[in-house]
């Protein structure tokens, strides 16, 4: 799509353009091909000398048990905290969107946890399941639980999940009760003068039609649990116990920082990076063909 | 609704009812502990209701800092948080305007791949460059610098492309009305595409204030002087590893204060929220 109606100049639109590339470009691309650079080179212990080494550190890193933990991890993480989080909001939008009274107040009253930082959200969550003084670990111990999410891999791993379901679930309630506003009435009328239920015009009808978004939102919450549940991570198990709650991300930060291992964590950084962009591939695709039905 | 059932009504009533509490849970409880003493806490014993150290805690957290774990006061740490969160909204807002206004209303050479360089970015979170991008702003001389906490995330996509399909909508007549009537670029921007923007320009600032506020890895990395954390960074910094020695009470109060100012943009700026949210995300 273009403009038909534009302005003549030639020197103006580049003066426009001038902030955006140069941040872009300074912070964006520069960095970035500086990651690649490093991904191919081994610094020694001091920093003194640097050696080219193709794709040597691609390989130790594929070697390394470490790495596929990380990844099952993020693997494990990244399933449960997207289906719990798209199910809980699905059950919430689908009652919301009926036709009650106060629809609007709980709108209101379930979407603010979205506006709390990860790392945040961690904190109160941990604070209700620090083993020896929080409420619900006191309750847990009372029932028999051996509650310790400080040394018990498991526990450690539900603690991350429920913040960052805790979070998640007002966005795609959001993406969900605008889906469901969007199927047309005469449609679910249709089916109800055929007989069909509520239980099987949802299952038949509704969910079906949500398909684009739930499609959207599975992809977006992916991200968000490759990205943006680093804050989460670190402030309630810094990736323990044994590295139980280590993701890819995680593993570059500790990996880089900690651990002093740029080329490593580079090269780790190029690998995460290749996985975005797929996924926004994937992401363009259905934009594209818009999951037809 | 197809049909009228009362049960199917209650059950939405109360299934929502318990939504509602199950999110508002850990922040009521939060607030029930930053209204405690230290000992109350510590020994497990944290009742379900307010207590009455609320002024004090706050008082001291604000205005006095933690102790040991992070020095300073949580009121200077709110202040650098908004100072970021600012920078980072405001700006954004301004050189996307500026790009995408370039974008849709000239032709020139390399416009598309203006357009590409900034759309790829899309893909690149700062978490993917961590280290590169660190070494860049160590370089430049900003770290423990504003700048150097708000100007590596203000460039990103998002804007521009959000702009750029506003523009997209603004009819070609005013634009030749404009300038039968003699305006320039400048006055065409200032006159007619600003004010048209305004509802675009609040909901992208709402979204982009509580992003900036939210951020943790960035600072995290860049900010070694007390002085310059934000809010979100001094919290973890209260949480040691050592249980006996974090101060539960204050930090909770820290926490509370924390998610205040983005959750109550969103209840407040509410209409301006949902759709900054839909279309950034198209």
């Amino acid at each position: 799509m273009e403009k038909r109606a534009i302005f003549s100049g030639q020197t103006l639109p580049y003066l426009l353009l001038l902030p955006q590339l140069a941040i872009t470009i300074l912070f964006f691309y520069w960095p970035a091909s500086q990651a690649v650079w490093q991904s191919f080179l081994i610094e020694d212990a001091f920093g003194t000398s640097t050696q080219f080494v193709w794709f040597e550190n691609y390989q130790s890193l594929l070697g390394n048990p470490e790495y596929y933990k990380a990844m099952s991890v993020t693997a494990l993480f990244s399933t449960l905290v997207t289906v719990f989080s798209l199910s809980i909001a699905l059950l919430l939008a689908a009652m919301a969107d009926r036709q009650i009274r106060g629809a609007l107040a709980f709108r209101t009253l379930l979407i603010w946890p979205y506006a709390v930082a990860p790392a945040i959200a961690g904190v109160l969550w941990l604070f209700m399941f620090q083993p020896s003084l929080g409420m619900v670990a006191q309750l847990l111990r009372r029932y028999g639980v051996d509650w310790n999410p400080l040394l018990n891999g498991n526990h450690a791993m539900t603690l991350v999940v429920m913040a960052a379901v805790w979070k998640q679930v007002s966005y795609n309630f959001l993406f969900f009760l605008a889906g469901l506003a969007a199927i047309p009435r005469s449609v679910i009328e249709a089916a109800a003068i055929d007989g069909a239920r509520p239980w099987r015009r949802f299952w038949t009808i509704v969910f079906p039609l949500l398909s684009p978004t739930t499609f959207f939102l599975l992809v977006v919450n992916i991200t968000y649990v490759f990205f943006e549940t680093f804050g989460i991570i670190d402030a309630v198990t810094q990736g323990g116990p044994s590295k139980e709650t280590t993701t890819l991300v995680y593993k570059v930060f500790s990996d880089g920082r900690l651990g002093g291992d740029l080329g490593g964590s580079a090269a780790q950084s190029v690998i995460l990076l290749a996985m975005v962009v797929a996924l926004t591939a994937v992401q363009f695709r259905y934009i594209e063909r818009k999951v037809t039905y | 609704m197809v049909e009228n059932r009362r049960f199917g009504d209650i059950l939405s009533y109360v299934i929502l009812t318990l939504g509602v509490l199950v999110l508002a849970f850990p922040v009521y409880l939060a607030f029930v502990a930053s209204t405690w003493d230290a000992a109350t806490i510590a020994n497990g014993q944290l009742p379900i209701y307010p207590g009455g150290r609320m002024a004090e805690n706050y008082y001291r957290v604000l205005f006095q800092g933690t102790g040991s774990s992070t020095r300073q006061p949580v009121g200077v740490m709110m202040f650098n948080s908004l100072v970021m969160a600012l920078s980072i909204a405001i700006g954004k807002i301004l050189i996307s305007i500026l790009s995408a206004y370039a974008i849709v209303y000239y032709r020139f050479p390399f416009r598309m791949a203006a357009f590409w360089i900034i759309f790829v970015t899309l893909m690149l979170p700062v978490e993917v460059r961590i280290y590169p991008t660190y070494k860049v702003v160590a370089d430049l001389g900003l770290l423990d610098s504003y700048a150097g906490l708000s100007l590596p995330l203000i460039a990103s996509a998002t804007g521009t492309l959000l702009f750029r399909q506003f523009f997209m909508t603004i009819p070609d007549e005013l634009l030749e009305a404009s300038k039968i009537d003699g305006a320039g670029p400048y006055k065409f921007f200032v006159d007619t595409v600003l004010p048209l923007s305004m509802t675009t320009i609040a909901a992208l600032f709402v979204i982009q204030f509580i992003y900036g506020w939210n951020q943790y890895l960035w600072p995290l990395l860049i900010t070694t002087k007390d002085n310059m954390q934000t809010i979100v960074i001094g919290i973890k910094k209260m949480i040691t590893t050592s249980d006996a020695l974090t101060e539960w009470q204050l930090a909770m109060t820290t926490a509370v204060l924390a998610l205040l100012p983005p959750v109550a943009v969103v209840i407040v700026m509410q209409r301006l929220f949902v759709r900054g949210l839909v279309e950034t995300e198209k």
